[in-house]
């Protein structure tokens, strides 16, 4: 639905929910007042930089700092010697470790040292003068090469975990995880065609045009206030505070405004390392990363190799699965093998299956989330294998997944039942939209795929306050990343029954509210969105109390009806949120409530999507002619950054199917660290993303809101494929689509596979 | 390092033999890139732009004169350049983003001396020369004697290129240039392809170019396709002539951006295409002004 | 080394600070003007993060030596809106949703503007290759090309 043919229209009963005004920060977006993490400047401030690894893989043999401590100007340099013994659980460690090397370098950008000095020139004079010995050891970069016998270990004790009886040789295989159902021989056996392939992926990254920033101040009395963008200022806090062996309360963490994180953001790298360069140099330091620290040093999503062989009767029924997933963890254990495997075979009721996955580590940098983490790359091979089935079957690839959909009580493959989901609606919203019978033109070919993903609910606090004017302020501590202020302030001006203009929603730091878990899972809307309507609630039931007092009638005789205390027979008159607030000193004071919560009712999340693209037939040049995507939001808040989300996620499929990756040296270093040539989409690339919103409402919000951030991404490797399946006559397994591999399977197929 | 902005090309020849540390620049759009990645910082930098003789798009009586400096997006906005050389403003606006037009140059373009440099496939098809600034004065030399391999230039140290001389194109001309990039935009060319055609009033060729980017260590001519469509109606055979042409001139590397069996592949797709392109723009005499997407493949 | 005092007009105003002759505009703009508004993305001329008008020229500050502008105009985001009359472009953004994190926004108005300027009725497809020099991640260009598009027609009419 488009902005033009959907006017501001509210969802029934609503006066707000389900309208479009302009976001909160809006103007500061527009005008360039807003601050990101590298906006911010402090009296005396000085400028750091990161001496990282120029190897893959080696031995850190010593690092002198004693020439670039003397250059005129340096104040302070750090090494792994400066952190206390990584401590914890292993997770922990590895975080640690990960944020600046002791012993070892394990990948490419691993951080050896960083400097704090009066401009950022001195800062990086003194990184060349800092002398590291490096003994340089043998990398593995695939999970092929890491988990073949005898293959060079990362880690000398990590004995795979999810194995009995478990392993006593160490390897790169930090775990396996097992999903099963029925007896896949009994499945397979009943299946009248079977679909086996591999399917592999390159690791891609998030691709935020903001790189990573860190302002920190550390002050005598051992407190440190950092500014940074993040996605999560608790965790940011929380994460530092055990890099640095600090009790988390010692740190301050203001959050700047985020420019992107797609999950990229939910980890520290820089903020540790500028407190303690901080406290070193005892001024405030500026950490900014540079694009190619961004793509050597930070998470990117995993690489993957998919082995799947999937059965189906001629009914049009899965009958049977079997998933072998290995996913690059990078340098330390961590991929979302788990996800993956949950997410794979989510959409589809099927009775035989087992899903076997690993998370192997390799000399690349520690990946972290990314959109949905885990659910594109499994999803790739289910949503490819399942549109090879359908074909096979003479049956339409819609209509093959209406018969196979879950619904609403069916058991997730994962193990809990499904509550109430709009799957099928979405699968119906594709197959009845122009785009599904739309002709298509010479060399084009469509392609469709559907997408799961949980969603997530966890931890969060608002506090509401009611000013002397009679508007209200609204707080919390998730940082928004995408419009999330307009649907906080929507949800409250709905509560109070009040215009959405007289509530001001804001992001508080670490010490102005209660904990909150990071912006991520598409929570924030659903789970910060249920503190701020039951601290509404709260602040609503208070002025009922008040108008009560006011009128000296018992509070039931009180209702809040669109924005002022009625009394139930109408024998007094009105009082306006206004009136009570100017009262309040005979009331009882000033008007505020905070909640706090471990979000309960997640609804979960699923998209259809439909794809045409054009197949150049002599240079294997894939260009995207048309999309559409439904996707289930329960109830769209804000319906044009609901849209945004759905385009915006698409998109990043867009860029992961067709061209993105990390290319490497044989040496184990990155041979594309820059914008140029990781190639993400740019505008000229792409058509409209016609986005369908579908309400399915959540029963366990009080707006019916299910989360909407992530599960776009999560069809469009497939669908995009299937497209390029339908328009050249040949299944690719592999992605990037780059026009080299396409050519390349039209001249010489892609049976090799 | 110094920044320098002379406004002759004396003041600049002088700049650059105080110290052979010196660079001269245009639009820095590769300078600062590379600095950035790491290559050693000169320790002068001479800014060309201030010099008018190296700004701007000047018609001669023969012909036309660019100054090497000159923004190429001073060239895709000269509608009479890009209605008699619509290739080579082709070329010259696929450097990048509108950002990076208003910067990069064709002497800039060429004397980064990459492979892939996409306005020198088209330089070298409409013959243009460079006039380089000496310690004694200029020297002129065709544009295809400049690049050297990679990140080299036949341009010996304190030289630099002031302008480019472009002569008016013959009746029944036509230019055009195609490359081959991922995307549809900022990305570097995986193969381009270069192409002039001339035509008598029958149709028949009576004169071609044919120069191919990104597939060699710098812009190669292909004198077999040149040969195989003079005389022809610009026919079936004769395309196919230029394709295998192509394909076989090819002396490409594996790397990031594209493989060797690609690059061979596409140089004859793309060559054919652009032949295609060229004498349709000659049988119209000149043809049109290039789109804004015009020239990705 | 000494630095250079570099005088100049940005955003309307005579202006002047001091510069290391290698430091790039943007880095003189966001520490020495204080325009943080302009972004660095890239630091490559890749991203338009950092887009400013150089003498009304759309260019990437990033890859512009701070000496250079000497002598020239230069606009910013800061300086598109009209005290607090906003742009018809700002406008235009915030109106239709064409931002989400919103980092890339700055470098898009200040490329749209120059589109504009220079195209005053552009069609989808000008819009698209006129900005594809400006990457965003977060909104897949949708809404970022629709308000655009409203922008000119907005500014068309108001010419009128």
């Amino acid at each position: 639905m488009t902005i033009a043919d959907d006017p501001a229209t509210t969802a029934p009963g609503y006066k707000w929910v389900g309208t479009r005004p302009i976001r909160p920060d809006g103007f500061e977006k527009v005008t360039g007042r807003a601050r990101f993490g590298a906006d911010l400047m402090l009296a005396g401030m000085l400028e750091g930089s990161v001496l990282r690894s120029p190897h893959a893989h080696a031995r850190i043999t010593s690092i002198d700092t004693t020439k670039a401590a003397s250059i005129p100007g340096v104040k302070a340099i750090i090494t792994g010697a400066d952190f206390p013994e990584p401590a914890g659980n292993p997770t922990d460690q590895d975080m640690c470790r990960n944020a600046i090397a002791r012993d070892k370098v394990l990948y490419e950008g691993h951080v050896v040292a960083a400097v704090a000095a009066t401009s950022k020139r001195v800062a990086n004079q003194a990184l060349a003068a800092i002398e590291v010995t490096y003994e340089v050891l043998p990398h593995v970069m695939t999970v092929d090469e890491a988990m073949a016998p005898g293959a060079v270990l990362l880690h000398d004790n990590m004995i795979t975990k999810g194995v009995d009886p478990a392993p006593t040789e160490p390897s790169n295989v930090a775990s396996r995880v097992v999903y099963q159902r029925g007896e896949l021989d009994k499945g397979f056996a009943d299946a009248d065609v079977v679909v086996e392939r591999t399917f592999t992926t390159k690791p891609v990254h998030q691709g935020y045009i903001e790189p990573h920033a860190a302002v920190a101040d550390t002050t005598p009395d051992g407190r440190s206030t950092v500014w940074c963008s993040s996605q999560g200022h608790f965790a940011m806090r929380a994460y530092s505070a055990k890099v640095l062996g600090w009790d988390p309360s010692r740190l301050k963490v203001i959050p700047a405004e985020i420019g992107g994180g797609f999950g990229g953001k939910t980890t520290i790298y820089l903020e540790p390392l500028a407190v303690r360069l901080s406290q070193k140099a005892g001024r405030p330091v500026r950490l900014v990363m540079g694009r190619d620290e961004v793509f050597k040093a930070t998470g990117p999503a995993s690489a993957s190799k998919v082995k799947i062989k999937m059965g189906a009767n001629k009914a049009g029924e899965i009958t049977a699965a079997e998933l072998w997933m290995a996913y690059e963890a990078g340098a330390y254990p961590g991929s979302a093998i788990g996800a993956g495997s949950m997410t794979a075979l989510a959409p589809y009721n099927i009775p035989h299956f087992i899903i076997e996955g690993f998370d192997v580590v390799v000399n690349k940098p520690r990946v972290y989330s990314y959109r949905a983490p885990g659910a594109p790359q499994s999803a790739f091979a289910v949503e490819s294998v399942v549109d090879e089935l359908a074909h096979k079957l003479g049956i339409d690839p819609i209509d093959f997944r209406l018969k196979n959909a879950v619904e609403e009580g069916m058991q997730a493959p994962y193990g809990p039942k499904y509550q109430k989901i709009g799957f099928r609606e979405t699968l119906e919203a594709i197959k009845n939209h122009p785009h599904y019978t739309a002709p298509l033109g010479p060399n084009q070919g469509r392609g469709v795929a559907a997408g799961f993903w949980f969603n997530a609910g966890m931890n969060s606090s608002a506090v509401v306050h009611v000013n002397e004017d009679g508007n209200v302020t609204v707080v919390t501590g998730s940082p928004d990343i995408g419009g999330s202020r307009a649907s906080m302030a929507l949800m409250a001006a709905e509560e109070f029954g009040i215009d959405y203009d007289r509530v001001r929603p804001l992001v508080a730091d670490t010490e102005q509210v209660g904990f909150n878990d990071v912006t991520g899972g598409s929570r924030v809307t659903l789970a910060t969105g249920a503190a701020v309507v039951e601290a509404c609630r709260k602040v609503i039931a208070d002025l009922r109390g008040r108008a009560a007092k006011t009128w000296d009638v018992p509070v039931e005789q009180v209702e809040w009806v669109d924005g002022q205390a009625q009394h139930v027979d109408g024998s007094q008159p009105p009082l306006s949120l206004a009136a009570i607030a100017k009262g309040w000193a005979r009331t009882g004071g000033p008007i505020s409530a905070a909640a706090s919560l471990n979000a309960r009712g997640v609804g979960a999340g699923f998209s259809t999507q439909i794809v045409d693209v054009e197949v150049d037939p002599d240079t294997g040049h894939t260009q995207v002619v048309r999309y559409t995507t439904a996707q289930d939001a329960g109830r769209a808040i804000h319906p044009s950054y609901v849209e945004g989300q759905l385009q915006g996620g698409v998109v990043q499929g867009i860029g992961w199917a067709l061209n993105e990756e990390y290319v490497y040296r044989a040496d184990g270093t990155m041979d594309n660290p820059s914008f140029l040539d990781y190639r993400i989409p740019v505008a000229s690339d792409l058509p409209m993303i016609d986005a369908v919103i579908v309400e399915v409402p959540n029963p366990g919000h009080p707006y019916g809101v299910r989360g909407v951030g992530e599960v776009g991404i999560v069809p469009p490797l497939a669908a995009v494929a299937n497209a390029v399946a339908a328009a050249t006559g040949q299944r690719f397994t592999d992605l990037p689509l780059s026009p080299p591999r396409v050519l390349d399977g039209i001249l010489n197929g892609t049976d090799a596979n | 390092m110094r920044y320098f902005a002379p406004t002759t090309v004396d003041e600049a020849v002088g700049l650059l033999a105080e110290s052979p540390g010196r660079k001269v620049f245009a639009g820095a759009t590769d300078v600062i890139p590379q600095m950035r990645a790491g290559r050693p910082e000169p320790d002068g930098l001479i800014d060309l732009k201030h010099i008018d003789r190296l700004m701007g798009v000047r018609r001669t009586a023969t012909g036309w004169v660019i100054g090497a400096a000159t923004p190429t997006s001073q060239l895709t906005g000269n509608a009479e350049l890009v209605a008699e050389f619509p290739g080579l403003c082709e070329g010259a606006g696929l450097i990048g983003s509108d950002q990076i037009q208003n910067r990069s140059s064709l002497g800039g373009n060429l004397c980064n001396a990459s492979p892939a440099a996409d306005s020198v496939p088209a330089m070298v098809v409409n013959g243009m020369r460079a006039v380089i600034a000496t310690g004694g004065g200029t020297r002129t030399v065709a544009v295809e004697d400049v690049p050297a391999g990679p990140g080299r230039t036949s341009l010996a140290p304190g030289e630099f290129i002031v302008e480019f001389e472009l002569d008016s194109a013959p009746a029944n001309t036509g230019d055009a240039y195609l490359r081959l990039i991922p995307r549809t935009e900022m990305d570097i060319a995986v193969v381009g392809a270069g192409v002039r055609i001339t035509l008598d009033g029958s149709g028949t060729c009576t004169a071609a170019t044919v120069a191919l980017g990104a597939v060699a260590p710098t812009v190669v001519r292909v004198p077999e396709a040149e040969a195989a469509l003079v005389g022809s109606t610009i026919d079936a055979a004769a395309l196919d002539a230029v394709a295998a042409a192509a394909s076989a001139a090819c002396n490409p590397i594996d790397d990031k951006r594209g493989t060797i069996a690609y690059r061979r592949h596409v140089a004859g797709v793309l060559a054919k295409r652009a032949v295609n392109i060229a004498a349709e723009r000659a049988r119209n005499r000149a043809g049109g002004t290039p789109s804004s997407n015009g020239g990705s493949h | 080394m000494a630095r250079r005092l570099i005088n100049c007009t940005i955003n309307g105003d005579p202006t002047d600070f001091l510069v290391e002759d290698g430091d790039s505009l943007l880095d003189a703009l966001r520490n020495e003007v204080g325009l943080t508004g302009v972004k660095e993305g890239c630091g490559t001329g890749d991203c338009g993060a950092c887009s400013v008008l150089l003498n009304d020229r759309v260019t990437c500050s990033c890859l512009v030596f701070a000496p250079e502008a000497e002598g020239a105009t230069i606009t910013t985001v800061e300086g598109l809106a009209d005290g607090d009359h906003l742009h018809p472009l700002q406008e235009c953004f915030l109106e239709g949703a064409a931002l989400q994190c919103g980092v890339c926004t700055p470098g898009f108005l200040v490329a749209a503007k120059a589109l504009l300027d220079h195209n005053p009725n552009p069609t989808e497809t000008e819009v698209r290759f006129g900005l594809a020099g400006n990457l965003c991640r977060c909104t897949g260009y949708d809404k970022i090309v629709r308000a655009v598009l409203e922008a000119a027609a907005q500014m068309r009419e108001a010419n009128v």
